[in-house]
């Protein structure tokens, strides 16, 4: 409207100076619209999670700083099925990862009750994946993982149940997801953890970390990972 | 005759009282078990069986198959105190895992959440006491 205003003006030359006030002041309110524009567009992406550097790198013979952000490194464990799951099994997929065990009794089933909501949201869809680590290395083999999978419901590979070494599996754990886990003789069933939902990207990137006992928090992690998946699409 | 009537008002308006005192230090009783047991199902047995009694998928029973709670009623204190293993059939969903056992809980503490259960998630059985508890749990073949 005011542009069409200051147009409807220019003729006469009395105001020129009123037009080109007015074109200022048009450009400027369009500045305002465009910042607003990019800022709720930025609003709407995850941050980026961890640790993170900046490097000079030369792009073009000129010097720029670019951030080096945290990432999941490679691994490999024994899934359900037997078979290795490796950082590959993930590409071009976001996935959420937790920690769990098949004979939890405190926050697991909570929590897999929760991520099952997550599996129904997103069942089938290739680009994201769900990563459930054991932490119980000794009683959780393959095969009760496979049995506690199919008690769950979850059939085909979009759902992995890993385990691997105590060691790999904790390391990257506190590491890596920053979510504590450890062995506890003293607690109820012999571990304590924590019940992280950690969202991570396509290009391994921790995206969010959501308290998988709580409804309210999944449902963020949802609303959450279809920006996520977003983001991608845009590109 | 005037007197008498008046003793006869009396005496049935007394019973009516004490009838009504009764009824309502039951109601009482079974609000205490049924409160209390809330309490204890959210600390021990909610994690698996849901809040809404959903049970999850068929790794946990849930507890909404009343006519499976009315059958084995007198089972119930039984496989809270000791846990239950092997395969279970609820709501026509076989499940076949481990329960763990509840043992450091006190037999008032099995009573309240028996109540709780079994008048909760569809279910309508009443108040199911201590000494109720106390009785099935003698009987406890597990």
């Amino acid at each position: 409207m005011l542009f069409r205003d200051s147009q409807a003006s220019a003729p006469t030359f009395e105001t020129d100076d009123l037009t080109i006030k007015m074109r200022i002041n048009c450009l400027f309110i369009s500045c305002l619209l465009t910042l607003a524009a990019c800022s709720s567009d930025t609003e709407k992406r995850l941050p980026i999670l961890g640790e993170r550097e900046p490097v000079e790198k030369t792009v073009d013979g000129k010097t720029v700083v670019d951030t080096i952000y945290q990432t999941i490194p490679a691994f490999s464990f024994i899934n359900q099925d037997s078979s290795v799951v490796t950082e590959k099994n993930f590409e071009g997929r976001i996935f959420v990862a937790d920690f769990f065990f098949t004979s939890c009794t405190s926050i697991c089933p909570i929590m897999h009750r929760n991520m099952l909501k997550v599996y129904e949201k997103f069942k089938d869809n290739k680009e994201v994946g769900i990563l459930s680590h054991t932490i119980d290395f000794k009683y959780d083999t393959p095969s009760k993982l496979k049995s506690y999978a199919e008690k769950l419901g979850i059939t085909g590979d979009q759902w992995q149940f890993v385990k691997g070494t105590k060691d790999s599996v904790y390391t990257l754990a506190e590491k890596n997801y920053l979510v504590a886990v450890a062995e506890d003789k003293a607690a109820p069933d012999g571990f304590v953890h924590q019940g992280w939902f950690i969202l991570v990207d396509k290009d391994k990137r921790l995206r969010g970390a959501y308290d998988g006992t709580k409804k309210e928090a999944v449902d963020q992690l949802i609303t959450d990972m279809e920006i996520l998946l977003e983001e991608y699409d845009e590109k | 005759m005037r007197n008498k009537l008046i003793f006869l008002l009396f005496i049935s308006v007394s019973v009516i009282c004490i009838l009504e005192a009764c009824q309502s230090e039951q109601e009482l009783n079974y609000a205490r078990y049924y409160m209390n047991g809330k309490e204890i199902y959210e600390g021990h047995c909610q994690n698996c069986h849901g809040d809404s009694g959903q049970g999850l998928a068929q790794l946990y029973p849930p507890l909404t198959d009343t006519s499976y709670l009315k059958t084995n009623k007198s089972e119930l204190a039984c496989i809270i105190k000791n846990g239950l293993k092997g395969p279970i059939s609820v709501n026509g969903i076989e499940f076949n895992g481990e329960m763990p056992s509840e043992s450091h809980l006190a037999n008032i503490d099995i009573a309240a959440v028996i109540t709780y259960i079994t008048n909760s998630f569809g279910n309508k059985q009443g108040l199911y006491d201590v000494a109720n508890a106390e009785a099935d749990l003698k009987a406890c073949q597990h």
